[in-house]
């Protein structure tokens, strides 16, 4: 029986083929399964909506990445480059729970992040390893008046960190939440995947609340009130 | 509330979290579910849960849903 808490469910599918009926969704995968010129005209008319997608996605995520001018126009051509050979090789596996665009857009929606996420590495390099404490009350919020209860709840925190997560899971913990690295460029420098990753910080989410919890800082249900 | 919800709030762990894989294999279904104003997150309260959670997913999901919208513009 799977722990509460600990377990990543599977979702389930709809029933297949729903979206077929839509007239644009089934021409889409009528012409890109079949072959010759009509074919290769929806090859190319998929790789113009697909440039055009992945450009609106960078713009999107450009401020926050801090990417600009040509390097964004870069990542959405490969972007759209990559999401067409994907789409193409897989049109056979497009089972129609979802308008054909809807599924075409994904692959180019997560070309863009892990391109971007492998664009983080490009910038001064940010030290895996490094521990800055001092960021976390920044990035949580914690209000300068109510220093001395926090400073508790920081100490116990970091006595957490160091006695109850796995190695794997500490180096995790740190660079997302210490040092502020994006998931998808520490699943580049782990060589891992996001769902690894994420499920690693999902368990050590749940032991650093657990711990806090025994420790008195957090309430079982809803945050301590002070 | 108090200084550290935001700190209890990144720390909580919703057991439906269905993870990255199944959310990302799904993303497609939700986000035209959602486009349609169809009720999602009663469907694939698991999907849901790891989109309030999980920002990478969140944030492909946001560009999934610009990009249906902006078709429809």
């Amino acid at each position: 029986m799977p722990v509460v808490g600990t377990r990543l469910d599977p979702v389930p599918r709809p029933a297949a083929g729903t979206a077929l009926t839509d007239a644009e969704t089934a021409e889409w995968v009528g012409l890109l399964a079949g072959a010759g010129p009509e074919r290769d005209a929806a090859v190319d008319r998929l790789h113009a909506m697909l440039v055009r997608i992945a450009r609106a996605e960078v713009a999107r995520r450009g401020p926050r990445l801090r990417i600009s001018g040509p390097e964004l126009d870069d990542i959405a051509h490969q972007a759209a480059a990559d999401a067409l050979l994907a789409i193409t090789g897989k049109i056979g596996q497009f089972r129609g729970e979802s308008r054909f665009t809807t599924w075409a857009y994904k692959f180019v929606i997560f070309e863009v992040s892990a391109k971007c996420g492998r664009h983080f590495w490009r910038r001064p390099a940010v030290p895996l390893d490094a521990e800055d404490w001092d960021r976390l009350p920044g990035r949580f919020g914690f209000e300068p008046e109510q220093e001395a209860e926090w400073r508790d709840l920081l100490a116990a925190l970091r006595r957490a960190v160091d006695t109850e997560l796995t190695p794997r899971q500490r180096q995790c913990f740190v660079a997302l939440v210490l040092n502020d690295v994006p998931l998808d460029a520490l699943v580049i420098e782990l060589s891992s995947s996001r769902n690894a990753i994420y499920k690693m910080v999902f368990d050590a989410r749940r032991k650093l609340r657990a711990a806090l919890t025994a420790a008195g800082h957090l309430g079982h249900d809803l945050p301590r009130r002070t | 509330m108090n200084s550290w919800s935001a700190l209890d709030r990144f720390l909580r762990t919703d057991p439906r979290d269905v993870g990255c894989a199944e959310a990302m294999e799904m993303l497609h279904v939700y986000a035209d579910l959602v486009a349609a104003g169809e009720p999602a997150e009663q469907r694939y309260p698991g999907l849901a849960a790891h989109l309030r959670a999980c920002g990478p997913c969140r944030e492909d999901f946001d560009g999934l849903l610009a990009a249906i919208h902006a078709d429809r513009d």
